[in-house]
Parts: C-alpha cells; sequence; structure tokens
C-alpha cells in the first residue's frame, strides 16, 4: 500500500497546480470584470464580416 | 413620428437623411457618416440605435494640450506609448464596447483600447508622437462618447480590496475541499491496518493545509475582534476568533499527540463560509460612486488669461485671486469670482437646486458651482477654489464622520449577550466535569467554545441584507452597503429637498395667466418671434408651443428681430409688432417681476404672461401618504412661492422651510438629531451634499444614475421614487428576518451545546452540525427576503 504516498502526492500536486493557475488569474486582473469579455468574445465574426465584404467590392 | 437611426430619439418634422435613413439632427449624421467611413458600421448592426446624441461644445478638451496636466491623468508614460483610463459615463451596450475597442481605427496613433463596461471606463494606450490626450479625447468626443475627466480623477485610488477577499476565499475553498476527502477515510473508523498504518499521513498533511486558511483567510476576524477588544466592544469577531483559534490549537494537538484526526474540516469549512458571506455581502456598483464631493464635479484646468490677453490652460487647483479665466458655454465656474465681459446666464441648479440659469451683467458676483448657458464669459477669481461659497461646505467635519463608526450593527449587537453566554456555559460546564476528570473538563471546555462558534449567525445579516441589497439595485434603488438598511430599518423623520427631488424639472410646462388667454394666432405669432431666440426660456416657450401648434416651421415673414440680452425680444411677424421678455423689458410694475414669467406684449398691447411651473413628480401625495408614520419636513433653497400647494401636500404639523443655504440644510439635520430623531435626507444637488452627510440616511435622487450625485448612502433612479415607503418596509421586514434567523441559529446552537457538555462532540458530529447550520440558514433568511420583496412588488 506505500503506493498510497504517491496517488495522494499527485493528487495534491494536480490540484496545487490548478490552484496556482486561478492565483495567475487572479493577480493579472481577470476577475477585474467579468461582464466585458463576456461581452468582447461575440464581436470577432461581425468585424469578419465587414472586412470580407469590403474585400468584395474592391475586387 | 420617426425615430432617430443614430440615437433612436422620437422625432418629428426637420430631419437629415442619408442613404434612407433618418437622422434627428446634424449632429447624429456627423457621427454616422464618421463611423461609416472608418469601417464601423458594424455598430448599428450589434444592436438598433445604439448611438447617443452628441452635444457640441467647442474647446472642451483645450486644457489636455498642457503636458503638466496631462502627466497627472496618465497611467503610463513612455516616449513611444502612453496609457490613459477615461471615464466615459456614456457607456451602455454591446455597440458602445465594440466600437470603443475598434479606435484603431479611428486614428493611427491610438494602438489599443479596452473597455470595462461594469466600471464604464476605457483604458486607451496611444503613441504620443502620432497623437496627443487632447485629439483622443475629441475623436472619443466626435462619437459622443465624452470622456468625463475631473479634478478627482488626479488622485489615483489603489487596487481594490476585493482581490484580496478573493484569494482569501479561494485558498479556504481549496483548503475546505482537500481537506474534507482527507479527512473521509477516517470517519468511517474503519480498522484496516493500512488506514491505521497512513493516518499520520492524512492529519499533517490536514494540518500543512489549515495552516494559511488560519493565518492568512481568517485574518480580518482576528484583527477585528483585537480592535474591538482594545475599544471594549464585543463584536461578532470575537466569538469567531476564539472559535476558529480553539478549532485549530485543540486540532493541532490532538494531531500532535496521537490523541485523535482534529476538526480540520470544520475549521476550514467554517472560514470558507464566513468569507462566502463578506463576498455576497460586498455588493459593489463599480460605476457608481457614493464618496463623490465638489472635486469630482469640478473640471481639471480652465482657459486662463495671461496678462497679455494671451489664453492658456491653468489647472483649477494653481487659480489665484485676481487671475482671468474663461468660462465656455456649459462649462461650471470653479471659484467665485465677478463677471468681466460676456452676457452670463448662469445655471445654480448644481448648487441651490433652482432650476431656472439667471442673467448677470458685468460688475456682478459669480458663484462656483454655476454653469454658464451661452456664449463665453471672462471672469476674474475673487477666491480660491477651496474657500469659495460652495467649496466651504466640504470644510465642515461631517464629511469626515464616518456614519458606521459607533453603531453597532445588529450581529454586534447580539454578539455581546451570546459571548458572555457562552464563556459561562463554558465555564460552569468545565467546572462541572473537573470534578470527574480533568482531560474531559478541557475537551469539554474546547469542545463548547468549537462549537458555539456563531457561525450561522454571522451569515444571517450578510445573507438576508445582502439579498435585500441586490433586490433593490435591480429595481433602481442603489444602497451603498448593508449598514444602510440597518439604519433605514429605524427611521423616524423624513426630510425632502424640493426642487429636483419632489419635483421633476423634466415636467415643468408654462402657463398663461391673466388677460383672456391667447388664441391660435397669437401663438402662431408668438412662436415665429421666439424660435429665433437662443435663451433657455425661449426655447423652452418655443417647444411647448410646438407641441400645441403642431407646428414645425417658421410660417410668417420676421422683420426689424431684436434680442436685448437679459431682458426680451422683438420683432415684426406678419405686420404685428411682437416684444416678449421680462417685467422691466415691458414697462411693467414691479410686483409683476417676481417669478419665472415671460411677458408677451402684441401692437402694443399687453396680454399677459407664461409662468413657469414645477411640477411634482407623479405620485407624490400617495407617497406622502404611504409614510404617514413618520414626521416629514422639507428644506429647501428656493422661496416660499409654492408655500400653499405643498401645504396641502405634506400632512399637517410638517415643517415647511424654505431660503435654505446649504448650511442651514445640514444644522436643521443636526438639530433633529439632538431630539433623538432618525433622520433620513432625500435630495439631489450639491447644495444638500451636507444634509446627505449629516442625516442618518442620506439618500439622493437622479433623473439619470450614471450621471453624478452627491456623497451619499443611497441613490435612488427618479423613475422609482415611488418605490421609497416599500425600501423602508423592506428594510424593516430584512430586519425581522435576521432577527427570526437568530433564534433558529440559536437553537442550532443548542443542539450543538448539548454534544459538547456531554463530552460527546466527535470531528463527525462537528463537521455534520456546523455547515448544516450555516446552510440551512443562509437559506432561510435568502427565501425570506425574497417572498418579502415580491410581496412589497420589488422584485426582479
Amino acid at each position: 500500500m506505500e503506493v498510497i504516498y504517491i496517488t495522494i502526492g499527485v493528487s495534491i500536486l494536480v490540484a496545487l497546480i490548478f490552484f496556482f493557475f486561478f492565483l495567475k488569474s487572479v493577480r493579472t486582473g481577470q476577475y477585474d470584470d467579468t461582464h466585458t469579455p463576456a461581452v468582447r468574445i461575440l464581436f470577432d465574426d461581425e468585424l469578419v464580416k465587414d472586412e470580407t465584404s469590403k474585400t468584395k467590392i474592391q475586387s | 413620428m420617426n425615430h432617430c437611426e443614430h440615437c433612436g430619439i422620437e422625432f418629428e418634422g426637420k430631419s437629415y437623411s442619408k442613404e434612407e435613413k433618418l437622422f434627428c439632427c446634424n449632429g447624429c449624421l456627423t457621427v454616422y457618416e464618421i463611423l461609416h467611413d472608418h469601417d464601423l458600421a458594424a455598430y448599428y448592426k450589434l444592436n438598433s440605435r445604439p448611438g447617443i446624441k452628441p452635444q457640441e461644445q467647442e474647446g472642451k478638451y483645450a486644457f489636455l494640450a498642457e503636458k503638466s496636466i496631462v502627466s497627472t491623468l496618465l497611467e503610463f508614460e513612455s516616449e513611444e506609448m502612453n496609457v490613459v483610463n477615461l471615464y466615459i459615463p456614456s457607456i451602455h451596450c454591446s455597440s458602445c464596447i465594440w466600437v470603443l475597442e475598434n479606435l484603431q481605427k479611428m486614428h493611427q496613433g491610438i494602438l489599443v483600447s479596452q473597455v470595462n463596461f461594469p466600471k464604464k471606463t476605457t483604458r486607451i494606450t496611444y503613441n504620443p508622437e502620432k497623437i496627443d490626450l487632447k485629439t483622443v479625447a475629441e475623436v472619443l468626443s466626435n462619437l459622443a462618447y465624452d470622456p468625463y475627466i475631473s479634478l478627482d480623477d488626479q488622485v489615483k485610488g489603489e487596487q481594490s480590496f476585493s482581490r484580496r477577499l478573493l484569494y482569501q476565499v479561494s485558498i479556504a475553498a481549496f483548503a475546505f475541499g482537500n481537506v474534507m476527502l482527507l479527512s473521509f477515510p477516517e470517519y468511517f473508523q474503519v480498522d484496516e491496518y493500512w488506514l491505521d498504518k497512513y493516518k499520520f499521513v492524512f492529519r499533517y498533511l490536514m494540518l500543512f493545509m489549515s495552516l494559511p486558511v488560519v493565518f492568512y483567510s481568517a485574518q480580518d476576524y482576528f484583527k477585528s475582534a483585537y480592535s474591538g477588544l482594545k475599544h471594549k466592544i464585543l463584536n461578532i469577531d470575537v466569538p469567531i476568533s476564539l472559535g476558529i483559534l480553539v478549532l485549530f490549537i485543540r486540532s493541532v494537538i490532538e494531531v500532535v499527540f496521537d490523541l485523535g484526526s482534529g476538526f480540520f474540516d470544520s475549521l476550514t469549512g467554517l472560514v470558507f463560509f464566513l468569507l462566502l458571506g463578506k463576498v455576497f455581502q460586498q455588493k459593489t456598483y463599480d460605476y457608481l460612486s457614493f464618496e463623490r464631493d465638489y472635486k469630482s464635479y469640478f473640471p481639471i484646468a480652465v482657459c486662463f488669461l495671461d496678462k497679455d490677453g494671451k489664453e492658456g490652460s491653468k489647472p483649477v487647483s494653481e487659480l489665484k485671486i485676481g487671475d482671468r479665466i474663461i468660462i465656455r458655454n456649459e462649462e461650471l465656474l470653479p471659484a467665485d469670482g465677478v463677471l468681466i465681459k460676456g452676457d452670463a446666464l448662469i445655471d445654480y441648479s448644481f448648487v441651490t437646486g433652482e432650476s431656472l440659469p439667471v442673467n448677470k451683467s458685468s460688475g456682478d458676483k459669480l458663484f462656483a458651482g454655476g454653469k454658464q448657458k451661452g456664449r463665453a464669459l471672462t471672469v476674474e477669481v475673487t477666491s480660491s477654489v477651496d474657500n469659495s461659497y460652495l467649496t466651504r461646505l466640504w470644510s465642515n467635519d461631517v464629511f469626515d464622520k464616518s456614519k458606521t463608526k459607533g453603531i453597532k450593527g445588529i450581529t454586534d449587537r447580539i454578539a455581546q449577550r451570546f459571548t458572555i453566554a457562552v464563556l459561562t456555559i463554558a465555564f460552569l460546564g468545565g467546572l462541572y466535569w473537573a470534578f470527574y476528570d480533568w482531560e474531559i473538563a478541557i475537551n469539554v471546555v474546547s469542545a463548547v467554545l468549537i462549537i458555539a462558534c456563531p457561525c450561522a449567525l454571522a451569515l444571517s445579516a450578510p445573507f438576508a441584507l445582502g439579498n435585500s441589497l441586490r433586490i433593490l439595485g435591480t429595481q433602481g434603488i442603489y444602497l451603498k452597503n448593508t449598514n444602510v438598511l440597518e439604519r433605514l430599518s429605524g427611521l423616524s423623520y423624513i426630510v425632502f429637498d424640493k426642487t429636483g427631488t419632489i419635483t421633476s424639472s423634466d415636467h415643468n410646462s408654462f402657463r398663461f395667466s391673466e388677460g383672456r388667454g391667447l388664441n391660435a394666432d397669437e401663438q402662431w405669432l408668438i412662436y415665429n418671434l421666439i424660435r429665433e431666440s437662443n435663451h433657455p426660456l425661449s426655447r423652452k416657450l418655443k417647444s411647448q408651443l410646438e407641441d400645441q401648434l403642431e407646428a414645425t416651421q417658421a410660417t410668417f415673414e420676421l422683420l426689424d428681430f431684436a434680442e436685448h440680452v437679459g431682458l426680451g425680444l422683438e420683432g415684426r411677424v406678419n405686420g404685428h409688432f411682437v416684444r416678449i421678455g421680462s417685467a422691466q423689458y415691458l414697462g411693467l410694475d414691479a410686483h409683476k417681476a417676481k417669478g419665472s414669467k415671460v411677458h408677451i406684449e402684441i401692437d402694443g398691447t399687453y396680454l399677459g404672461f407664461f409662468v413657469l411651473r414645477n411640477s411634482f413628480r407623479d405620485g407624490l401625495s400617495q407617497l406622502i401618504k404611504d409614510l404617514k408614520d413618520y414626521k416629514i419636513g422639507l428644506i429647501s433653497g428656493d422661496g416660499p412661492s409654492e408655500k400653499y400647494t405643498l401645504k396641502k401636500i405634506f400632512p399637517k404639523g410638517s415643517d415647511l422651510k424654505f431660503k435654505q443655504s446649504p448650511e442651514d440644510k445640514l444644522h436643521f439635520i443636526k438639530k433633529l438629531q439632538l431630539k433623538e430623531e432618525h433622520v433620513m435626507m432625500m435630495g439631489d444637488g450639491l447644495n444638500d451634499a451636507g444634509a446627505l452627510a449629516q442625516a442618518d440616511v442620506g439618500m439622493a435622487i437622479s433623473e439619470d444614475v450614471n450621471v453624478f450625485s452627491p456623497a451619499c448612502d443611497g441613490i435612488i433612479s427618479a423613475k422609482k421614487f415611488n418605490l421609497l415607503p416599500n425600501m423602508i418596509v423592506l428594510a424593516k421586514k430584512s430586519m425581522q428576518t435576521v432577527r427570526w434567523s437568530f433564534v433558529l441559529s440559536l437553537t442550532y446552537n443548542s443542539i450543538g451545546l448539548a454534544f459538547a457538555l456531554s463530552n460527546n462532540l466527535t470531528p463527525v458530529v462537528a463537521a455534520i452540525l456546523m455547515p448544516l447550520s450555516s446552510i440551512s440558514v443562509v437559506f432561510f433568511v435568502t427565501v425570506l427576503t425574497s417572498y418579502f420583496s415580491k410581496s412589497l412588488k420589488i422584485n426582479r
């Protein structure tokens, strides 16, 4: 059963890695504004559509 | 009826059109064209009619040309890159975010821009070699996204408190989850060889995980308890800290001396739940500020005339007596002064609450806080910014005091008795067991302190009041914190300001008095003359006549037009000689000059006058009736012209005061408080700022909550004015809920104490009982406050 040292160690290590990334995301300000990114992610399509329609006219 | 393609305003008559789209004004059309020219037409696809009507204001950002002023605003400055974070109050939808984040298409010099929607700010990175801040501001202004830059922006705030709380909660949550898993095997109490062999691993891992929870996550409780004890106050954090400490020490001793598995899961769970309550209580409205003073209203710099008459910018804080400054249209006068040149039409609504602008001629004294409506003025400054009539109010020490200081919340009041009771029980229990066994006695005492840790008690108020706060927030009533709800529930006296608070500037209208009235022909004559004038009264009368006559354009020829500033206008319309203006202008008796009147004379015959009447907000008298349990007062900066009407609305014996200066208002509230009254003040302007700060609860009313309101405890949207009585009732009911939940959590505590006193408190019992009591109390108060808000018709 000595394997339990390894399994517990691994499980805590994995948890700590995720925890580290969470703290890092808070530190870099990802939780400062939780609203705008949710809106922003929907924008890309609009921009692309606009650019393609413009190139069509030019060609 | 047409809708403007840009701003969505309904309009009639003259329109500007482009590509079959209609616009209400040239400004809106221009913005539309700018966006089209820069490939930003998708702005209109994201939302229909998302725009803001632009307001022309020349020279508004002239002060941004001054290097020294710009560097105080920048977050980062280098030769190739500057970063500035601008507050843009008009941000309101996803189109706004989109267009503001594509600013680089508007100008090469702008590198990146990023919007923070809840805070209504945009962080712009630009290349100072290609564009300066003034041009950046103008680019934004051209799109009607005027950045608001005030004196307040120069004082930079530090990183927000909420991040720290986030760290604390996440550490507690991490430890709680893992400790629970690790403590699980021992709960089943199976006598397996391997479990017995490895239990030290589990136990020491739990101990290490609880260390950051106790010493980092929970540190605020220790600090608060310590400062409470130092001031000889037993606040709720005292029993909490005691509980946490005893839990930790006993657990460590159990593990180190191999006595048991300790209570680490209860410990981490307790801290986690407590912090969760803190998060829930901390509802912030990022874009609202409850702490504003005059600095947020005042410009950073003004246009300054040096001795040779050359224009330049000067920071407001450096203005000296004798300086000459230029105040343009819509600009705020930052200091008291004497008018040197120009036709002043000063709007003091900000300072006095009086809604109509007043005329001043050169040599007259002007007060800080007035806004010029009209052409540019030259003013000589007669006092520094800090010493002017308006800003002196802020030197009153009421603005330095914190209202929450000295007032104990309901939780702390109960905590006092609770702590004493728990300590007594622990002592008596220990004494009893000491006759039999010393070891058990110590166990019992620590068990009592652990189980009595008032987690549920500490959570009920944050969740009950936090929930009410949130519900009110969805309804346009924004309270500063949960403490305001507690103070609201104990009110006895409600004081209203008049102008802008119980009256609405949107609804005021002209009424024609005296004589036989006007027929339609005469109204047409007046309309044709008055549309040439830019005086606010003329514009107001014009738009009202437009509605009455359904007029869209001039119908008659106008000859010999002349406008006498501050007096009136005249002209020959369709052959009739029409004169419109003040009593003085038409040579009338002085007694007719009172109030905001527009006198009319056609072909030498005096016909009467239009008088501007403020109208009270809809439902005012019902609202006053709903507040019959409270004493009501009124303090107004205006004259007593409406005293009679007001007396009918307000109950008998109400204190109605007129001609009150900002200081008078403050002292009125103070006097009431000396009579042991708990006062709520409702106001809107800076002139109420002192009274709002002095009152137990200062509520500011605002037509548009994004626009500024003075420092206060809560902001209520003008549209939700009628919800005021319900808000107070909800505050009372929420406090009632908190009291009921105290009974519930004390019941849990008694059950726990029974376990503890009989020396039966095993880690499993604690691990079940503590979260169970907390969660059920939280559930109880949340459901109940939601139910109350629904029954009061304040719901989501």
